[in-house]
C-alpha cells in the first residue's frame, strides 16, 4: 500500500482505517481502535476465561455487547428449558459473564434478542464511521452503513475484550463497481451470489470491498446487509456501502442512535465518510447488476451457483483437474444429476431467516409469494425472524398469519437452521431451499443438500415442490 | 503460546481445495467452553461416518498419516465461519503447520494467535509434495522458522514468505494482549480525542 498525502482523494476504507490507527510501526502490524464489540454465546466462553485467568477487566464493556443467538430454540416451549445440555451451559456461561464483567446482555425473552447481525444495526448500535467486529465472520454485515465490521476469532475477541483495540495488517481496497439495475424480481441476495460467483470464494482473500454504483445506492438497508453480510463468502473479511440518505433515515430514531444535537453533529461526519472522487483502489470489479437473474446454489460452496434458468455442470466442465473432481465430489454429495436443470430439483425443507435474510423486508418478499398459496404437502418450510424486534414488526402486519395459513411454520428468533447448532436440523438426504450463507457439507446437519437463494425463491420453492422462477410467480395481492 | 524454531514432522496430504472451518470441526463440537480437547473431533464428518465409525477411506484414518503434524491441502484453506476451534482441533491434534497455496484471512489469525504455522507455497510446489507424499506415505518435512525455509531429506528445500512481526511472536511465543497492553497509554490518548457518537 503506497502512503498518500492528506490531500491525496480518499475511499470511505482509507478514511474508516486512518480514523482508528492508535499505533503504527513497520513492520509491526497497526494497533485499531474497536468502537463497538459484539459478542455471543459460542465464539466468546473462552475468551472471557482467559480474561480471568489473567486478571483482566472488559476495558469498554459499555462499548460491548451480548446476545444470544447461535444456540437458542426456535420453538417456544423448548426456549427456556433447553434440552441440550451442553447448549445450556454455554448460555448460561455467557450470562455470567456479562455479569462478571458489565457487559449490557441481550437475553432470550427481552425484547433485544435476537440475531447478532441483525439486532446490531436495528438498535442502532451499528453507525457509520464505527469499526465494529463480533467473534462471527457475518460481521460483514454491519459495513452496510459504512463501517469497517469484520469478524475476529476467540483470541481476537480476548484482545479486544482486555485492550478495546485490535492488532491489524491493513488489509487491501477492493471496489465491487454494480453496473445496471437489478431486474424485477432479482434481489440483493441473488447480486451477492452473483458477486461471488464471479470473483470466487477467495477473490476477496486479503481485501476489504466496497460495493458501490447505481445498484447499490437504489438498494434498502435491509438489501445492502444481505450484499455485505455474504462479503465474506468472497473471502473478503469486510464488505461496505457509502453512507447516504437511505442510511440516516433508517438509523434515525434508534434506541442507541445518536440524538438530537449529537444526531446533527454525527450526520455532518457521516455524510463526509464516502469515498472522493478519483480514490485510489488496490483492484476494480465491474459487475453487471443488468443481466442477473434469481440465482441458486447447485454446489457445497457458495460460488458453485448459477441461475435459475440454468442447470448444474458437469464434471468435464472444470477448468483443470482440481475443479472437475471438485464439481464431481459435489454432485455426488448434492445428490444432482451432472447437467441437471435447477427447476427439476424437488426439495424437502425450506429455511427463511438467518442473518443473512432474517429482517423485516426478506420476510415481506417471502410473504407476499406465499399469500393465497399452500406450502406443497411434501415441504416442511420453517420461517425464523431475525430478532425480537422483526418478529413483532412481522405480527404487526400479520404476515405471520400468510405463513401459518400457508402451512409454514412460524418459529422464534435465533440463528437456527443457518448452522443447526439448535434442535433446527436437517435429516441426512434432505434438500432444502435457505434464504442462509453457506452450503456447505452438512453445514444444516449431516448429510443436508443445502440450496442457497433469495427469500422470494425460497418461498416459490416451497409452494412449488421444487425450484422455480419467480419472476414469473403468480402474486395473489 | 508455545514458541516455535524447527518442527520435523510427517505430511498428512489432503488433497482438497477450500477446506472450510465447518469441515475442520462441525458446529456440533462448538457448544463446550474449554479451549482444549477438540482433537478427537477433528474433521469429524469426513473422518467418522454417521454412526461413529472411522472411515477408512479418510486420511486421519490411514497409516501412517494419521501420526503426522503437516497437513498439506489445498487453496483457500480454513474459509467460512470464524471459529477459532478450527485452529484448536488441528494443534489439539498435534498438527502444528498447515501448508497450502493459500489460507481464508480469519483462519490466518487464529492459527497465529495459537501458533499454527501457515505455510503459503505456490500451487506448483504443493502439487509437488502431493507427489511426494504420494511417492513416499511416511515423508517428513522440516520447518524452519528462523530462517523461513522447509526442507526434506532427499535434499529438496524449498523458502517460504512470512510476516516478520508473526515470524518474531512464533519464534518468542508471545502473548499478543502482552504486547498490545504496553501501549495502554496511546490507547487512553486515542479514547480521550475521539468524539461520542
Amino acid at each position: 500500500m503506497t502512503k498518500s498525502s492528506d490531500s491525496a482523494p480518499k475511499s470511505l476504507f482509507d478514511k474508516l482505517w486512518a480514523s482508528h490507527v492508535v499505533w503504527h510501526e513497520e513492520p509491526q502490524p497497526a494497533l485499531i481502535y474497536i468502537d463497538l464489540h459484539l459478542v455471543h454465546e459460542v465464539t466468546s466462553p473462552q475468551a472471557f476465561e482467559g480474561l480471568r485467568l489473567a486478571g483482566r477487566k472488559v476495558r469498554r464493556p459499555e462499548r460491548t455487547f451480548g446476545t444470544i443467538d447461535h444456540n437458542v430454540p426456535t420453538t417456544k416451549a423448548e426456549r427456556f428449558n433447553i434440552l441440550d445440555p451442553i447448549a445450556a451451559q454455554q448460555i448460561n456461561t455467557l450470562r455470567k459473564n456479562c455479569a462478571d464483567f458489565g457487559v449490557h446482555l441481550a437475553d432470550v425473552g427481552t425484547a433485544e434478542q435476537g440475531v447478532v447481525h441483525v439486532i446490531g444495526p436495528e438498535l442502532g448500535l451499528t453507525l457509520p464511521g464505527k469499526t465494529i467486529v463480533c467473534g462471527d465472520s457475518h460481521t460483514s454485515t454491519h459495513g452496510a452503513f459504512g463501517a469497517l465490521a469484520f469478524g475476529i476469532g476467540t483470541s481476537e475477541v480476548e484482545h479486544v475484550l482486555a485492550t478495546q483495540t485490535l492488532q491489524q495488517k491493513r488489509p487491501k481496497s477492493m471496489l465491487v463497481n454494480v453496473v445496471g439495475d437489478l431486474p424485477k424480481g432479482v434481489t440483493a441476495k441473488d447480486l451477492a451470489l452473483g458477486i461471488i460467483h464471479q470473483i470466487g470464494t477467495d477473490g476477496g482473500t486479503g481485501y476489504a470491498i466496497e460495493y458501490a454504483g447505481p445498484a447499490v445506492r437504489a438498494l434498502s438497508m435491509e438489501g445492502r446487509m444481505t450484499l455485505c453480510n455474504l462479503a465474506i463468502e468472497s473471502g473478503a473479511r469486510s464488505g461496505m456501502i457509502a453512507p447516504d440518505e437511505t442510511t440516516f433515515a433508517y438509523l434515525k430514531g434508534r434506541t442507541f442512535a445518536p440524538k438530537g444535537e449529537q444526531w446533527e453533529k454525527a450526520v455532518a461526519y457521516w455524510r463526509t465518510l464516502p469515498s472522493d472522487p478519483g480514490a485510489k483502489f488496490d483492484r476494480v470489479v465491474d459487475f453487471n447488476a443488468a443481466a442477473l437473474q434469481p440465482w441458486v446454489t447447485w454446489g457445497t460452496s457458495p460460488g458453485m451457483s448459477a441461475p435459475i434458468t440454468g442447470s448444474a455442470p458437469r464434471p468435464e466442465d472444470g477448468k483443470d483437474e482440481i475443479e472437475k473432481l471438485a464439481i464431481a465430489r459435489a454432485l455426488e454429495y448434492m445428490g444432482i444429476a451432472s447437467g441437471q436443470a435447477l427447476t427439476a430439483l424437488s426439495v424437502d425443507r425450506v429455511f427463511v431467516g438467518s442473518c443473512t435474510n432474517g429482517r423485516l423486508e426478506d420476510l415481506r418478499a417471502a410473504a407476499r409469494v406465499l399469500k393465497g398459496h399452500k406450502v406443497n404437502p411434501k415441504v416442511q418450510m420453517m420461517v425464523v425472524p431475525g430478532s425480537e424486534i422483526v418478529k413483532k414488526l412481522a405480527e404487526n402486519e400479520g404476515l405471520d398469519r400468510i405463513f401459518l395459513e400457508a402451512g409454514a411454520e412460524w418459529r422464534e428468533p435465533g440463528c437456527s437452521m443457518c448452522l443447526a447448532m439448535n434442535p433446527d436440523v436437517l435429516k441426512p438426504g434432505e434438500r432444502c431451499a435457505s434464504t442462509s450463507n453457506r452450503n456447505f457439507e452438512g453445514r444444516q446437519g449431516r448429510g443436508g443438500r443445502t440450496h442457497l437463494v433469495s427469500p422470494e425463491m425460497a418461498a416459490a420453492a416451497a409452494v412449488a415442490g421444487h425450484f422455480t422462477d419467480v419472476r414469473n410467480w403468480d402474486y395473489k395481492e | 503460546m508455545q514458541p516455535m524454531r524447527t518442527h520435523r514432522g510427517q505430511v498428512i496430504p489432503l488433497d482438497r481445495a477450500n477446506v472450510d472451518t465447518d469441515q475442520i470441526i462441525p458446529k456440533q463440537f462448538l457448544k463446550r467452553i474449554e479451549r482444549t480437547g477438540y482433537g478427537p473431533f477433528l474433521f469429524n464428518d469426513w473422518r467418522y461416518d454417521a454412526a461413529g465409525n472411522p472411515t477408512p477411506d479418510f486420511v486421519l484414518n490411514q497409516e501412517p498419516y494419521k501420526h503426522g503434524s503437516i497437513l498439506l491441502a489445498g487453496k483457500n484453506f480454513g474459509c467460512g465461519s470464524s471459529r477459532e476451534h478450527a485452529a484448536w482441533a488441528l494443534t489439539n491434534y498435534g498438527v502444528l503447520v498447515v501448508i497450502a497455496p493459500s489460507f481464508a484471512d480469519i483462519f490466518h489469525g487464529n492459527a497465529a494467535n495459537n501458533g499454527l504455522l501457515t505455510v503459503a507455497l505456490p500451487e506448483s510446489v504443493i502439487n509437488e509434495l502431493f507427489a511426494k507424499v504420494a511417492a513416499k506415505p511416511n515423508y517428513e518435512l522440516t520447518v524452519n522458522v528462523e530462517n523461513l525455509t522447509i526442507s526434506d531429506d532427499s535434499g529438496w528445500s524449498t523458502s517460504f514468505p512470512l510476516d516478520s512481526f508473526r515470524q518474531h511472536c512464533l519464534l518468542n511465543g508471545l502473548d499478543q494482549i502482552g504486547i498490545t497492553l504496553q501501549k495502554q497509554q496511546f490507547i487512553s490518548d486515542y479514547e480521550a480525542r475521539v468524539p461520542a457518537y
